[in-house]
């Protein structure tokens, strides 16, 4: 399944180049989208997406859907990065040892259930 | 416009029926409802069904004509899906038809088939209600939602597990004397904090179970219930909806819920009440931490307030402000697209004074039902009233 303008923007990511949709009220989002989420707004530009984050919340998940069998446990994180906030799999350190305000980088890695391509925070 | 009344209500046990189907669940709550409420068949104009993952777990799209045909009708038969808020919504456009004058009659509710799933495939079809490109892909799961919502709770506003173990304990105690309620078994404070992790710091005891089951209601207008000499003391009288980001991350913060405020300020405006009017509330505790961002969202509590409520005593049976009094998603269950309307039924029942938990709020007037879509992207909350 491809997926146009998600797949586009996880390549960039795991190119180094990854960017988010900035609108001119200042709202982040992410791709894709024809208007900005928070405020209906059309003129949504590419804006660079800091490469490191911080860990806003996040859960030591035991129990994964089938897509996941191999990876449990595994931290979920949503991570603030600047302008949006993005949902991935932290790697890089024991689910366990994942704390609130830890840094983090984004990267794309490897669902080792499904081989599909994976959003990653790796710890730094 | 007219009043909008519960006629009858009906409900199957909510818990593991393996052997049963979708229609036969459905069908046994619809015509329950329809017998206690007394009306005519060929007086149902329409039926508004709340279903979620019938398309994942039966095999079964197009659920609505189906159900109407177990009712023994070809009336007109729309499935509604709002993901948890299915029912809810299916019950919210029956009032908004009733009121316009279009119908005098609707039946409403709906229906879960979950058990007979495994749980790899329940967990993957409950995060269908999150964003699948960006939460599902990225290993959220449904308890996991409402952990990262909890942690940022925790991060926010203060409070510890404990204090969520006591939600459950009480929603527990809340069941025992509810014959459609799914556990009948008591549970301590330590037990849910020593119950196997889900998605820390979700356990086993601070989640919903699995559940099948169905709900009912016949709802009719003031005219049709006078003139029938329809028996329907409590009206529903307030009615609002409220949405939100699909995505978690995409809100503006994480361990509140606007889309409950939305939906409460306009039942509340719609019924001409407020927070302080209310005398009882069920409100959507799929997770013990959905029922503090709920009893916050609706404005009985402030922000970070909520927390405490169970464990101090004031949200429990004989609290100042029972809330789940059925023993709520924790303990009655969570047939997903039954679950709105099998709240309605319990207020209704809880306020004619005839639920085994009636003796706790005799002299109750006003509750409110809170039911929320995935991390609450959707809420639909209900004010109903009783005639003293
Ligand atoms: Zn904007």
């Amino acid at each position: 399944m491809t997926d146009a303008g998600y797949d586009e923007w996880l390549d960039a990511v795991d190119d180094g180049e990854g960017y988010f949709l900035a609108c001119p009220e200042g709202h982040g989002s992410l791709p894709p989208r024809r208007v900005c989420p928070h405020c209906g707004s059309t003129g949504l530009d590419h804006a660079a997406l800091p490469s490191t984050g911080t860990v806003e919340t996040f859960t030591i998940c035991y129990v994964g859907g089938p897509d996941f069998a191999d990876e449990e446990p595994y931290a979920t994180a949503i991570a603030e990065f600047g302008d949006v906030r993005l949902t991935g799999v932290v790697r890089g350190v024991d689910p366990e040892d994942v704390t609130v305000g830890m840094p983090v980088e984004v990267t794309v890695g490897t669902n080792r259930t499904t081989g599909d391509d994976l959003l990653i925070l790796q710890a730094r | 416009m007219t009043g909008v009344r519960v006629a009858g209500v009906g409900l199957t046990h909510f818990g593991r029926h393996p052997e049963r189907t979708g229609r036969d669940l459905f069908g046994e709550a619809a015509l329950a409802a329809r017998e206690e409420s007394g009306v005519a068949l060929e007086d149902i104009e329409s039926i508004n069904y709340g279903n979620f993952m019938g398309s994942l777990s039966e095999r079964q799209g197009h659920q609505a004509p189906l159900m109407a045909e177990m009712v023994g009708l070809q009336c007109p038969a729309t499935r509604y899906e709002e993901a948890c808020a299915s029912a809810g919504v299916a019950v919210r456009e029956a009032v908004r038809a009733v009121r316009s004058g279009e119908a005098d009659v609707i039946l409403a509710g709906g229906c879960e088939r979950m058990t007979n799933l495994s749980t790899a495939d329940v967990t993957e079809g409950l995060a269908t209600a999150a964003d699948e490109l960006y939460e599902i892909r990225a290993g959220m799961t449904f308890p996991g939602a409402y952990a990262l919502m909890a942690r940022a709770y925790f991060e926010s506003f203060g409070g510890e597990r404990e204090d969520l173990a006591h939600v459950a304990v009480k929603n527990h105690d809340n069941a025992l004397p509810n014959e459609y309620a799914q556990f009948h078994r008591a549970i301590t404070v330590d037990e849910v904090l020593d119950a196997p992790m889900v998605s820390d710091p979700v356990g086993l005891l601070d989640a919903c179970p699995v559940t099948d089951g169905a709900s009912a209601l016949v709802l009719v207008s003031d005219e049709y219930a006078a003139e029938h000499d329809v028996d329907a003391p409590v009206s529903i009288t307030g009615s609002g909806q409220g949405g939100d980001n699909l995505a978690l991350h995409d809100r503006e913060r994480l361990a509140v819920t606007p889309a409950t405020e939305r939906a409460a300020a306009e039942a509340y405006d719609d019924a001409g009440c407020s927070a302080d009017d209310v005398d009882l509330v069920e409100v959507h505790d799929c997770f013990t931490i959905a029922e503090v961002l709920a009893i916050e969202g609706l404005g009985f509590y402030d922000h970070g307030e909520g927390i405490g409520a169970a464990r101090r005593g004031e949200t429990t049976a004989t609290g100042d402000l029972p809330v789940n009094l059925s023993g709520g998603l924790k303990a009655k269950g969570h047939p997903v697209g039954a679950t709105g309307g099998s709240q309605i039924a319990e207020m209704t029942r809880l306020l004619r004074g005839d639920h085994p938990n009636s003796d706790h709020v005799e002299d109750a007037t006003l509750g409110v039902t809170h039911n929320a879509g995935g991390t609450v992207a959707s809420a639909v909350v209900h004010v109903l009233e009783v005639d003293r």
